[in-house]
């Protein structure tokens, strides 16, 4: 259900740029997901297939998902690890006072749109 | 041959829904109207302590509330029974409330002439936390037989929250809960988290609650 709420908002948003760009149709559509960002992406790709049969120039649009990988910055001693094995506790230090540096973005990266073409006459 | 063009538009899916959560900030603000987002899982006593707190605050502030599901109005019509203005709102499926639809709610409730609004939102700890309403603070109950390691297993709603009422710790005795380690775990994920051990149905701490929640309208209001 959660996923469907985004797939939503992702649709309104890629609406309103289709829009601004006289786009006939949509290709496709990358998002970027990090890895703790606590959506599914399996669950984002089926709540997709199914929201986008329902808008018109969306219908035949793919969504292609890339991940961002989580990283942690450790205030304790000042270098990175990767989230996702280690959690809070820094493995260099053992510091918890660690804040995450990226991994949690669900964000729009570009969307492939097919424009609204001219034939040999000018018009559509 | 088809022709595509790639539109480069690198912007956070939640970043509409702020700048919407935004505006609906400002408009109450220049209203003077405060509105908390209470959140939680379902059965944690949200309705009950609402309404204890509604019978605390509504002799010094004019109360209204929305109540958030997604379905049916059980809850709408347990406030309006103690005759404050309520509406029931339907997300239709959808697990959060988002700011327009918060918008949607404020405007059939009518804000201006009230000094609270409370939303109580769908019951669940994990997608009303992504999800900015508008709100000027947001508050999170959690329940004793829910267990101490929420804040583990659901850190962004710990995050975002300004204020945690730990609810039915009459029942603390029955159960493996330990009120340190939530301080501790909660801390953890928001340092600034104010965090009110309370009883809905006996009353214990909730004083302390209303208290907090009365000296924030009346900042929102008067400043």
């Amino acid at each position: 259900m959660h996923e469907l709420g985004i797939v939503f908002h992702v649709i309104d948003m890629v609406e309103k740029a289709a829009s601004e760009n006289q786009a006939a149709s949509v290709a496709s559509v990358t998002l970027e997901l990090g890895e703790v960002s606590g959506v599914i992406p399996h669950e984002l790709s089926s709540c997709w297939n199914w929201a986008v049969k329902k808008t018109e120039r969306m219908r035949e649009a793919a969504l292609v998902i890339e991940t961002i990988p989580a990283v942690t910055f450790c205030e304790g001693c000042g270098q990175t690890y990767p989230t996702v094995p280690q959690g809070k506790t820094c493995p260099h230090c053992g510091s918890g006072e660690t804040w995450l540096r990226q991994g949690n973005e669900i964000q729009l990266k570009e969307i492939a749109i097919r424009e609204e073409q001219e034939d040999a006459h000018g018009k559509i | 041959m088809e022709k595509y063009k790639i539109i480069e538009i690198k912007e956070s899916i939640f970043a509409d829904n702020d700048r919407e959560a935004d505006r609906i900030r400002a408009g109450l603000k220049a209203e003077k109207t405060f509105l908390l987002n209470l959140m939680s899982s379902p059965g944690s006593g949200k309705t009950t302590t609402l309404l204890r707190t509604i019978e605390a605050l509504e002799k010094d502030l004019r109360i209204g509330v929305m109540e958030a599901d997604i379905d049916s109005d059980v809850d709408a019509a347990a406030i309006a029974k103690i005759g404050v203005r309520s509406i029931q709102l339907h997300t239709g499926g959808m697990c959060h409330l988002d700011a327009g639809m918060t918008e949607q709610g404020l405007r059939e409730l009518g804000t201006a002439d009230l000094d609270l609004v409370v939303l109580e939102n769908v019951g669940n700890l994990v997608c009303p936390a992504e999800f900015d309403t508008g709100a000027v603070k947001n508050a999170m109950i959690l329940s004793v037989p829910e267990g101490h390691d929420k804040p583990l297993k659901y850190p962004l709603i710990f995050t975002v929250c300004d204020v945690l009422l730990i609810n039915k710790i009459d029942v603390l005795p029955w159960f493996d809960f330990d009120l340190e380690k939530v301080r501790e775990y909660a801390h953890m994920r928001n340092p600034r988290l104010q965090i009110f051990p309370v009883s809905a149905r006996t009353g214990e701490g909730m004083s302390a609650w209303t208290d907090w929640l009365r000296t924030q309208v009346e900042a929102w209001t008067k400043a």
